[in-house]
């Protein structure tokens, strides 16, 4: 079996919620496999299930029924805490209304993820500075949220995602809340890191952001298809 | 972990300090009426209880009304309590106002006592010039008496006292010795000297035949070993009873020791009173925190939920929050016990007793406090931590 050695695959993925007396499918059996080093866009409108699957790609909840393989480890059947191990180590998620603490500096945004991880304070301010030089923004370093542009948030909750340097960057429709220029530009920089090497699952809506990305799996009605269909 | 816990906690604190200040005010007024009614209580009995022991632990004071026929106890009858076991000494305790002459001045409103030789043996440090009374003024019935500053500075104004002359009762007494000031400025020596123009003591056996008196109405008792003082209260009362032919209510026998434990309890029971109403105060103060901690938990789902996605244990959450009421209470708890021991300072100088700091209620005001914010901490920071991160993030 190359189970263990899987990056990223999952396999007859259910998850329904309860309804009062009835259970309403919401994920119908999705089989995806990524691999290291994919952009990949996930397009669906809304009621689709993608936040649904979003949840269970980033270990924020665990599928009905089905299989899920992350770096090598089940996902499907971790508990609260080593999902919480996982989510760290794993997961950068990059939200579309940024998430940043309004009450602390850029630095100190950054540095959250770290500090779950067990992170030494030099060791990881070093490293969040690192991670806001690389989305340009060495001269913002403490500077509050409301201090900063849209975009430029964006890319302290980029820097955030990649600063516990995890497998898989996944963003939820990371240009939701922007307008086209600071969009196209945080798009610009997904591109440069997926050349860099990262894994970006990107979720949204938008065929054109979706085009960004070097690969379009579609999700309607819970069921989840190769590419992007002829009248989009 | 909990260093970052701690330091999260602060920021919040101190991102919302009124609402925070107002919270834990609860903990201050609870924590300071605790402190404040501990420490003024303790203050208090540890000044009643040196006023009672000044007033001489290890003494029964007896009080000889008599029977019609018998007024007070006789010379056989001093001799024999004075036999009992245990018993070390005794000394009638005769007072009454007379008028003194000092070369034709006349002064009135003067208190002169009868006392025995075992008053003067009792404490030596009462004479504080001259002599005290002896054993052979006492046989010799002397007109020999000591006198206290206040008298002294009455009859001869800056003139040395003992070796002078004056007229009790037309009699006249030479001045042997000047009593010694009390030390102890308290209500039970003012209520013994009786104001007026001072006193003066001469044996009794001296006052009995000047004033015409038959029997010994006043009496106390010293006691040799205190821990026998029951025994010897009862020895002593069968032989009163001896004396004034078992009549009701001829004499009564009061043992100071007794007086202080009952005080000594009562205290205790105030205290304990006292300090239970304080601790509704405390309680209320710890629904305030709870309430507060439930507000910001919903205030700040958004945030729980964003640090549960970046890898934050349920558990890290709760000790987050917990460490916030802890750290509230805790706050509130400090504060509260500086200004219960400003205030207990304040109020014992009103009330002229000694301040005695007590380590004790320092240490259960901070440790009420800290309870107070684990117990209403507890739930809060539990629902936090049982958030749905999904739900959580959804929520902005």
């Amino acid at each position: 079996m190359t189970m263990e050695n899987a990056f990223f695959r999952m396999t007859g993925i259910c998850k329904s919620y309860r309804m009062g007396d009835e259970w309403q499918p919401v994920l119908k059996n999705v089989d995806l496999t990524i691999e290291k080093g994919e952009f990949l866009s996930i397009l669906g409108p809304s009621g689709s299930g993608k936040s649904t699957l979003m949840n269970i790609i980033g270990c924020l909840d665990t599928p009905t029924e089905g299989e899920y393989i992350l770096h090598g480890k089940r996902v499907d059947q971790l508990d609260e805490n080593q999902l919480s191990v996982l989510r760290n180590r794993e997961i950068g998620f990059v939200f579309q209304s940024f998430q940043l603490l309004k009450r602390q500096d850029a630095l100190s945004n950054v540095e959250l993820p770290l500090i779950y991880a067990g992170m030494g304070v030099h060791k990881r301010r070093k490293r969040a500075e690192e991670m806001l030089c690389r989305v340009g923004l060495q001269d913002k370093l403490h500077h509050m949220p409301n201090q900063l542009s849209g975009g430029q948030q964006q890319r302290v909750a980029i820097a955030r995602a990649l600063a516990a340097n995890p497998s898989i960057l996944l963003a939820d429709e990371p240009t939701g809340a922007l307008d086209q220029k600071t969009g196209r530009q945080v798009m610009e920089l997904f591109r440069e890191l997926n050349d860099e090497g990262r894994t970006i699952i990107m979720i949204t809506h938008d065929v054109s952001i979706a085009a960004n990305a070097s690969r379009i799996v579609r999700i309607l009605d819970g069921e989840l298809s190769e590419g992007v269909p002829e009248d989009a | 972990m909990l260093k970052e816990s701690l330091r999260m906690s602060l920021s919040n604190i101190k991102a919302n300090k009124m609402r925070s200040f107002l919270t834990i005010l609860g903990i201050i007024i609870g924590v300071m009426a605790i402190i404040a009614l501990i420490t003024v209580m303790e203050s208090a009995t540890g000044e009643v209880t040196a006023q009672f022991e000044s007033l001489g632990t290890g003494k029964l004071t007896v009080q000889a009304g008599g029977t019609a026929l018998k007024n007070g106890l006789r010379e056989t009858d001093l001799r024999r309590i004075e036999a009992l076991d245990n018993v070390s000494g005794i000394s009638p305790t005769l007072s009454q106002k007379v008028s003194v002459v000092m070369e034709g001045e006349l002064l009135e409103d003067v208190n002169a006592k009868g006392y025995g030789f075992a008053y003067f043996r009792h404490d030596p440090e009462l004479v504080a010039k001259g002599r005290p009374l002896v054993p052979v003024d006492f046989e010799q019935q002397s007109r020999v008496c000591l006198i206290d500053s206040d008298l002294a500075h009455e009859l001869f104004a800056g003139v040395e006292p003992v070796g002078m002359q004056l007229l009790i009762h037309g009699i006249r007494f030479t001045v042997v010795g000047l009593l010694a000031d009390p030390d102890v400025d308290d209500v039970f020596s003012m209520m013994q000297a009786g104001g007026g123009n001072g006193s003066l003591i001469m044996p009794y056996t001296t006052y009995m035949r000047l004033f015409g008196i038959k029997g010994v109405t006043g009496l106390e008792v010293y006691i040799a070993d205190t821990s026998r003082t029951d025994d010897t209260v009862d020895a002593l009362e069968s032989l009163l009873d001896e004396c004034f032919n078992y009549k009701d209510n001829s004499y009564s026998v009061i043992n100071m020791e007794n007086l202080l434990d009952v005080m000594d309890t009562m205290m205790g029971l105030m205290t304990n009173l006292l300090v239970g109403i304080a601790s509704i105060a405390l309680l209320v103060g710890g629904i305030g925190i709870m309430n507060m901690m439930l507000v910001s938990v919903t205030e700040r789902t958004a945030e729980i939920g964003l640090r549960k996605a970046l890898g934050a244990k349920p558990r890290s959450i709760q000790v987050q929050f917990l460490m916030e009421s802890i750290i509230l209470s805790l706050l509130g708890g400090i504060v509260g016990v500086g200004l219960g021991l400003l205030v207990s300072k304040l109020l014992s100088n009103l009330m002229n007793i000694v301040f005695v700091f007590s380590p004790g209620a320092v240490a259960l005001g901070v440790g009420f406090s800290l309870a107070v914010g684990v117990i209403f901490g507890w739930a809060p920071a539990r629902k936090a931590s049982n958030l749905n991160p999904i739900d959580a993030l959804r929520s902005v």
